[in-house]
């Protein structure tokens, strides 16, 4: 085995891999293969104020197939999400991520646990890269206490605080001032970290972007500002909103990158040079052109401001699962079959999840006061008589 | 001069209770006299039909004061913490404050002071003078005019364990940060499940100051107590803003303390050694019998003034400076309500939506059967604070209205 192992690694024939499909699960030793190949990116970067980092990507087996199926995971997810919306077991705002997976897998690759992302309420996918689990997903999206929010957030708030995730937020734009809040922590507890503060091409047009931008680099933060360029805001085109889509130029005395947000390695080649770059010098915007298959949320059909022909374009030509599934299929590493066998596994987990998630408990109604305020300093508010607690807040 | 009020309904029920005639000569268990440098403009005398005569502080109307200092025995402040046996340190209320933040600087590193002009300038109304040379430029942080990111920013920072202070040069700019103080500010800690606190204090001068025209004279706390998640103090003397400034910081919950202009040169003797004050608690200023009298801030001067008044005449207000606007400390109010039977609160919020009309919804709501008269609420204005000094004189509840109120209420 171990010589077959070593002859597949170093070949690459596909008849090699046969006879040991039947014997070995293959993942086992495609999962640990850490041989170093190089890919290119589908189009160059281009950068503002900065020198661009190269087109070539280091990458490897294990690192690629992780991506495929945690692309993977995240799309079906976001399809099973629309399915439970529609048959209202999800209910209020659900915004779908899918089409844009290659950003959240693509970071999650050049960065660690201990630096921080914050996004906007497209954040489901963000959440599962982070660490969090399908179950904390579903149950918070059909608001059961064990959701990653007790039920009490929703779709739109989604956080997870040991791996540096912060959600989870309605309000366009007001993410990126507490993203900046996060790098300022960072810088003042001297941590080695960033922060990465996602936004759209919708919130790029808010005035407290500027803001943030502008103490951050007057203060050196190490934060990241990402602009996730799916080329709607809601349903207005950018170019009706925007006078200068050219979001990674919108910095102007701050570095910025461009990137081909559907193109996974692309997106990781950025953030590890965004991430040396805001370590040394100080905040960088990255554009990542991306594009999202689904409307702008639920009750968006997302065929009113576009075609459709420019959405099945889109899915056949830079979709970010096959442009992985056929790079591993042009090195090898994997065959069909076995991809296909890894959405079907992934599927059946995501549909056990949900199984699982609709039966699982609605939150105790004593829930809702839990959490409005911490104890501390004796926050209670007694009622009229000490003696008799009309809401006892914890 | 003609006093208008409001709140005053013509039609009092009847009393069943009169106000004892006798004098009744309590000790009054007021703060100590401090100096009231900001308060030289507001002269006027009130003849009543009796022949008494109202007076205030001002020096012009000392002749008035003669008839009855001997009644008005001012004994320094016997409160359990602000003890006159200890020597304790005389100081004024924006040193107060800045004494409350250092020790809390010096005590915690991860407090930090963010806003504008805090830094090197010394902040605008030398709260933070000292403490960027003596902390440096990452904790004492001069941000550009962008209230609306940097109080996001000190929210973020919150969120990771950080305790920013952010500085509202004016309460009135943070009508700008009002997103992040609502949504990002008040509900994190519930929408996250409880994985976030946000210990952040919001603090700044508000309330109508001396003619600095509308948009600079606003009372805020009326705008944010309807957000879930934080809590809303207000300070009035310097032994308390240092002690709330220390509680606010230690809380883990987001604090919003709401300072006043007028009240910065307020000078006081406070205790040497650590102290804070409960966040949630009320303060009695004049425990009293026939009227408990609610406010907060800057009203708190303008009811002890009137009560010296009413003391005159015979009336004995228990005056109680609610400190805690969210949540109210109905414990302390309830008990009073229930010993005194009416309730007048003087605030300077308006009319309409204000702290006052909370408190009335609130005092009613539990204490009902305990009251013998409506509750009579006087509040400013509902206008935009006008400039010229008699009018803005007129937006603001004055001790003479007070005095009438209760003389109203006792009835």
């Amino acid at each position: 085995m171990a010589l077959s192992y070593l002859r597949s690694s170093s070949s690459r024939s596909a008849n090699l891999l046969k006879p040991l499909s039947s014997s070995l699960p293959l993942r086992r030793h495609i999962s640990t293969d850490t041989t170093p190949i190089t890919v290119e990116t589908s189009v160059p970067f281009t950068s503002h104020q900065c020198d661009a980092p190269s087109r070539s990507v280091e990458t490897n087996p294990k690192e690629l197939l992780t991506f495929f199926r945690d692309m993977a995971l995240m799309r079906r997810m976001e399809i099973a999400a629309d399915s439970l919306y529609k048959a209202k077991l999800i209910r209020g705002f659900c915004h779908l991520y899918d089409g844009q997976e290659a950003v959240a897998v693509g970071m999650e690759a050049a960065i660690t646990k201990k630096d921080c992302i914050i996004t906007s309420y497209r954040d489901h996918c963000t959440f599962i890269g982070r660490g969090g689990t399908l179950l904390e997903v579903f149950a918070e999206l059909m608001g059961r206490q064990g959701g990653c929010s007790k039920g009490k957030g929703g779709s739109m708030h989604f956080y997870k605080k040991d791996s540096n995730f912060y959600g989870g937020h309605g309000i366009v734009g007001a993410q990126v001032p507490l993203g900046c809040g996060l790098a300022f922590a960072q810088k003042y507890s001297k941590d080695e970290t960033v922060t990465f503060a996602l936004y759209g091409d919708g919130a790029a047009n808010q005035g407290q972007l500027f803001e943030a931008l502008n103490i951050s680099a007057l203060w050196d933060l190490p934060a990241i500002l990402v602009c996730e360029n799916n080329h709607y805001g809601m349903g207005t085109a950018e170019w009706r909103a925007a006078k200068s889509p050219a979001y990674y130029k919108r910095g102007d005395y701050v570095p910025g990158l461009k990137v081909d947000g559907m193109d996974a390695l692309a997106v990781k080649q950025a953030c590890k040079f965004a991430k040396e770059h805001a370590l040394k010098n100080g905040p960088i915007i990255l554009e990542m052109d991306t594009y999202r298959y689904h409307g702008h949320s639920m009750s968006d059909p997302g065929s009113t401001y576009r075609t459709r022909d420019e959405i099945t374009g889109v899915r056949q030509e830079r979709d970010p699962i096959e442009r992985i599934r056929k790079l591993i299929l042009s090195h090898d590493l994997a065959t069909e079959k076995e991809l296909k066998d890894i959405e079907k596994e992934v599927r059946k987990e995501v549909d056990d999840t949900i199984t699982q998630a609709k039966e699982s408990p609605m939150p105790d109604p004593s829930e809702l006061f839990t959490n409005v305020y911490a104890k501390g300093l004796g926050v209670e508010s007694f009622g009229a008589d000490r003696k008799e607690l009309r809401a006892s807040l914890p | 001069m003609a006093t208008s009020f409001h709140g005053v309904g013509a039609a009092v029920a009847a009393l069943s209770s009169s106000p004892s005639n006798s004098f009744d000569s309590k000790k009054l268990l007021c703060s100590p006299r401090r100096s009231f440098p900001v308060r030289k403009g507001a002269s006027f005398v009130v003849a009543r039909s009796d022949g008494s005569v109202n007076f205030d502080l001002n020096p012009k109307a000392r002749r008035a004061q003669q008839l009855i200092v001997n009644a008005v025995a001012t004994k320094s402040d016997s409160s359990p913490a602000s003890s006159s046996s200890k020597p304790g340190h005389e100081l004024l209320l924006f040193e107060a404050l800045r004494e409350g933040l250092e020790e809390e600087m010096d005590r915690d590193p991860r407090v930090c002071v963010m806003g504008e002009d805090v830094g090197h300038y010394g902040g605008s109304y030398k709260v933070t003078r000292g403490l960027a040379e003596k902390f440096g430029d990452l904790r004492v942080l001069d941000t550009p005019i962008a209230e609306n990111s940097f109080t996001g920013m000190g929210i973020g920072a919150a969120m990771t364990g950080l305790r920013p202070v952010v500085e509202g040069m004016n309460m009135g700019f943070l009508l700008l940060a009002f997103n992040q103080i609502s949504n990002n500010c008040g509900m994190l800690h519930y929408t996250s499940g409880g994985q976030f606190t946000i210990p952040i204090v919001i603090r700044g001068p508000g309330g109508v100051g001396r003619q600095l025209g509308a948009e600079h004279s606003q009372r805020l706390e009326s705008y944010f107590q309807s957000i879930p998640g934080i809590q809303m103090v207000a300070c009035s003397t310097p032994y308390n803003a240092k002690g709330l400034m220390k509680a606010a910081i230690r809380s883990e919950n987001p604090v919003i303390l709401f300072e006043h202009v007028l009240l910065y040169n307020l000078k006081e003797r406070i205790p040497d050694e650590d102290y804070i004050c409960n966040l949630e608690e009320a303060e009695m200023v004049r425990p009293g019998e026939h009227v408990t009298i609610l406010t907060y801030s800057r009203m708190r001067y303008h009811v002890m003034q009137a009560a010296k008044t009413l003391v005159n005449k015979g009336y004995d207000p228990e005056v109680i400076d609610i400190r805690s606007l969210k949540p109210f400390d109905l414990h302390t109010i309830g008990n009073s309500v229930k010993k005194t039977h009416r309730v007048l609160i003087v605030e300077e919020c308006m009319r309409t939506g204000g702290i006052g009309a909370s408190l009335t919804a609130a005092v009613t709501e539990n204490f009902h059967d305990y009251l013998d008269a409506p509750i009579m609420c006087l509040s400013s204005q509902d206008v935009p604070t006008p400039y010229a000094g008699t009018l803005e004189e007129w937006t603001v509840v004055q001790p003479a209205q007070i005095v009438t109120a209760v003389e109203q209420l006792c009835k």
